[in-house]
This record gives C-alpha cells, structure tokens and sequence, in this order.
C-alpha cells in the first residue's frame, strides 16, 4: 500500500503559460526581497527593544526605509578589490551566494494545489513549481550557496576571511547532516518529498506535533545552517572582525547580507511547510471557518508562519551568546546527529509494526512495560541505596596567603582574602610575607 | 511548461540582480586609490604574508568533510527509503537498520578515538 497517492498534487505543476510562470517568479522575488528589506529593520527595532534603546527611526515613517537608505549608502560607497584577492571568484563569489538564495524559494507552497485561485483567468496553484525531488533540490541549492561564503572566504586573500570561510563550511556540513535527518522522518510520514504533497498530508495533525523531535533538530540546524546567532562563527565579529565578508564592501557586501536574510525566509518557509502545516490555518482558525484553507487566505497563514519564525531568529540574537567552536562542533556532531539518527529509527519502527497491523497499544504495552519497569526499579534502587557516607567535613582550608609565589595572586573559589591589614591584625603569615620572609611550607 | 522551468526563470531573475547589483556598484561608487586601502584587513597591523593559494588550515576540517562525506551518503541512502517506506514494509525496515547500525559502528569509532574532539 503506497500513501502516497491519496496526496497527488504534482498533476498541478508545469501547465502554466510562460507570462503566469514569468509572473510568479517576479512575485517570489519581490516577495523575498520586500521581506528581506521589513525583517532586517525590524529586526533592529526587536533587538533595540531587548536592548532598551530606540533603534532606527529616521528614514520614513517608524524607520521602516531604513534598509533601502543602506541599500543606497553601500551602493555609493568604493567597491574595493584587495591586492591579494583570486579576482576571478573575489567578484564572483557574492553573486554564487546571492542566486541560489534565491532560488530555493521556487518549490515553497503559498496556498493549495488544487488550482484554488485564477490570475487573469488562468486557474492556477499558488506556487511557483513543485518536484518530486523538492526538498532534495532545497537541500542542493542550499550547498551550492555555502560554495559562495567559502570562496569568498578563501579568495580575499586575507587571514580572517579565510579563518571564516572554512569555519563556515565545516559549520554548515555539519549542520546539514542532522537537518537531512530530520527530514527524512518526515518523508517516511508524507511519503513524498514534494512541498505541496507534504503539505498535504499533514491533513489533521501537523508534523511539528506528531515528529517533535525532529522538529526541535531541524529548528537547531537551520540557524545553524543559515550562520545566526548564537551560531554565527563564521561572522563572529569579536574573534574574526566580520569573518568571510571581511574584504568586502559596496554592494558586494550587500549581496552577502541579502544571501543571508533570504536564507533565513527560505529555511522559516521550509520550516512551517515541513513541520507547521505550510498554508495551513492555525488550528483554532481552522475549527470554525471553512473558508480559511481555500482562495487566497493560505497565503496570509504562510507569511504569518514565516515571520514568526523570523522574529524567533531576531529573538534568540536578541537572547543567546555566542558558542565557542568546539561547543558548536559538539552539539551538531554528538548531540543532534546521534538524537536524530535514534529518532529515525523508533519513528520508522513504530509506523512500519502499525502498518503491518500489529496492535500498537499490545506493542507498546510488551515494549513500554518492560521498559517502565527497570525504569521504576532504578528509581527505587536510586532511593533506597545506601547513599554513600558524606566525606567528612573538608578541613577548613589553610589560610590564603596572596603573595605565597612572590608575587601576589587572586584568591580561587573558596579561599578568601585575608582581612584588610590597616583595619584588623594581620595574620602572622601574611606579616612574613609583607616582611618578605620564606614561607613555611617547604622550607 | 516543464515543472523545471520555473526554477529556471526564477533563477534567472536572481541572477539578473546581483550581476546588476555587483556591475553597478562598481559604477556608482567613487575610486580614489590609495595604498593601504587595498592591503588585507589585520586591524591595523602590517598584514602576514600570505602564501599562494591560501596557505594551510587545520587538519580537524578535513576530517570532518570526510565525515560528512559517510553521513551525506547515508541519508542520500535514506530518502528514497523514506519516501517508498510504505511500500517496503518490514523487510525494508530491517534492511535499513541494518545499514544504520552498521554507519553507527564508524561513527561509535570516530567518536571513541576522539575524531570528533575539538582541541
């Protein structure tokens, strides 16, 4: 039995005339675009907030034009080539960034496929295209953007950018392998790795509940993947200045800067089509109203997913420290690998036992109850055992004598400074020292 | 239209811009040439010397591309499996597991001889 056929939906997709195509690329492009230019103002305005200051407020109304007068002050400032660059891919390199940024976004569902909406009086879903490989094309373009960070990196010719440059690829492979991971627990419940078929089949329950662990791993590896805070080491301006865009400047820069808040659209689109029900309403919506999945008012549920997610990313900025690498490294290698390989493995044996018609609620009773049992044995052996004897008392730890090496040192945890020697008498240790006399100790 | 082209087209609108983007800031900006301008940033320091080609890294990215390389297959492995899982039933889940567990034994082994320490 093959689910999959009760969600075909790709029979939509490469029937519109080429203006409607040409058309909704536009759209898809203006839409990133707008997007990119709002979230980047407003999420200066969120940090200020967090920070208690007022964040920009000059250009326009409540500094929303904020953006475009930096889009204008990078565009007029020198485009600079350092001496040392690789010129070739120096100049390349923001331009292999910016485009596939762009074009991961063509297989994002703003609304059903059942050809809901008409434009000009073409009937037609509102998506620009879909695959039987989308999210496998998702995940290739989102490679061949890292190639750009990497080359910009590695042809500034510069030691900081480099440093950024391979720390960023190592980042982003890494992240990639628990955020491929995650999706193939879903796969295994869609049975499809088109967006609009995924989508589809997440009919009453979405997958962020039924697969919250992958969820919570896929939510991890996308702001790992994307470079931001609290993981963007490869920009991280205290160790590295600015990482891999260090050399750049002018528009160059800028383009840098777009890859990555497009980035962030499309991995908060991938999310809330993955996981969070795509064009779905949210679920006290769609109880009462019939019409809140059909016409265009999906579009409206898809953009107000995607910016949440997109003020969770400002949030964790406004919140997290930064990792250090090696913290970094762990999670993704020891943590959300082994996490999501384990989860696979319990999701695809529970569905395959049920499909085969096992009696879950017997499986998970033969399963669960052993299982519960040594739980319940451990903790009672936790209570019951002995606990062993406290140490004794620490003895009190020997007087601190600062200048012990000759020179003075501040005192560890748990050792304390000896009183102030005008106000109390000084120890007799402490006189030695002052007086400059050997110590006790080894001599 | 092929469900392909659209990519394409979108594709082409995006790099339609940053070429754009990238040729005119190259016109719109202003050029005033000075030495120090184009050496490599080091925060104001004479920049290192820098050997051709970038010079060399450390050995741990290496290690951690080819890791990636063994992971990156193993899931190229897991989405048809995933997709067809249905189909497959209990046999292809014991298949599967039984490549999981065995991808699992390198892993166990990478991480026991420390290749996935950093420092």
């Amino acid at each position: 039995m093959h689910l999959a056929a009760a969600y075909d939906t790709l029979a939509f997709f490469g029937r519109d005339p080429w203006w409607l195509v040409l058309l909704k690329a536009v759209f898809c492009f203006a839409f990133l675009v707008l997007t990119v230019l709002i979230a980047i103002v407003w999420e200066r305005k969120v940090v200020a907030w967090m920070q208690l200051r007022i964040g920009p407020n000059r250009h326009g109304p409540w500094g929303l034009l904020q953006s475009l007068a930096d889009g204008v002050k990078l565009a007029l400032k020198e485009d600079l080539v350092v001496k040392g660059a690789d010129k070739a891919v120096y100049i390349l390199a923001p331009i292999v960034a910016a485009i596939p940024a762009f074009m991961s976004f063509a297989v994002i569902p703003f609304g059903p496929a059942g050809n809901e909406v008409s434009i000009f009086g073409t009937r037609t879903p509102l998506q620009l295209t879909d695959l039987p490989i989308a999210l496998l094309y998702i995940l290739a373009t989102a490679s061949v953007g890292i190639y750009g960070i990497v080359l910009a990196g590695w042809s500034s010719g510069s030691t900081y950018p480099l440093l950024g440059g391979i720390r960023s690829s190592a980042q982003m492979i890494s992240y990639e392998i628990a955020m491929g991971l995650s999706f193939a627990a879903v796969f295994i419940y869609s049975g499809s790795m088109s967006t609009s078929e995924i989508v589809a089949s997440q009919q009453p329950t979405w997958f962020a509940v039924l697969l919250p662990v992958s969820f919570i791993v896929y939510i991890v590896a996308m702001v790992g993947e994307t470079n931001r805070a609290p993981f963007d080491l490869p920009e991280a301006e205290g160790e590295l200045v600015g990482g891999f865009n260090t050399e750049y400047s002018s528009l160059k820069f800028a383009m840098f800067m777009l890859a990555e808040y497009v980035n962030m659209v499309t991995v908060s689109a991938v999310a809330s089509t993955l996981f969070l029900g795509g064009w779905r309403a949210p679920w006290p919506i769609s109880t009462f109203w019939e019409g809140a999945n059909h016409g265009w008012w999906p579009m409206l549920w898809i953009v107000l997913k995607i910016q949440l997610l997109l003020f969770f990313f400002i949030w964790l900025r406004g919140t997290l420290p930064r990792l250090r690498y090696d913290q970094f490294m762990k999670l993704g290698w020891k943590v959300l690998i082994p996490v999501s390989l384990v989860w696979l493995v319990m999701v695809s044996a529970v569905r395959a036992l049920r499909n085969e018609g096992y009696d879950f609620t017997k499986v998970l009773l033969y399963v669960g109850a052993p299982l519960a049992a040594v739980l319940l044995v451990a903790l009672i052996a936790d209570v019951v055992r002995k606990k062993p004897e406290e140490p004794p008392a620490a003895a009190p730890p020997a007087a601190f004598d600062p200048m012990a090496g000759g020179y003075p040192v501040p005192p560890l945890p748990g050792q304390e400074l000896p009183p102030v020697p005008r106000r109390r008498r000084r120890t007799p240790q402490l006189q030695d020292a002052l007086n400059g006399a050997d110590h006790s100790e080894g001599s | 239209m092929n469900a392909y082209a659209p990519i394409l087209v979108l594709g082409a609108i995006a790099a339609a811009f940053a070429v754009g983007s990238v040729v005119m800031a190259s016109l719109t900006g202003p050029k005033r040439y000075n030495r120090a301008k184009l050496e490599a940033y080091e925060c104001g320091i004479e920049p290192t010397p820098q050997p051709v080609g970038g010079g060399r890294f450390p050995i741990k990215y290496y290690l951690t591309a080819m890791l990636f390389i063994v992971f990156d297959i193993e899931i190229v492995f897991l989405y048809p499996w995933a997709v067809s899982f249905d189909a497959l039933g209990i046999f292809g889940l014991v298949e599967m597991l039984l490549f999981i567990a065995t991808v699992f034994v390198a892993y166990a082994y990478v991480w026991r001889r420390g290749g996935l320490e950093w420092d």
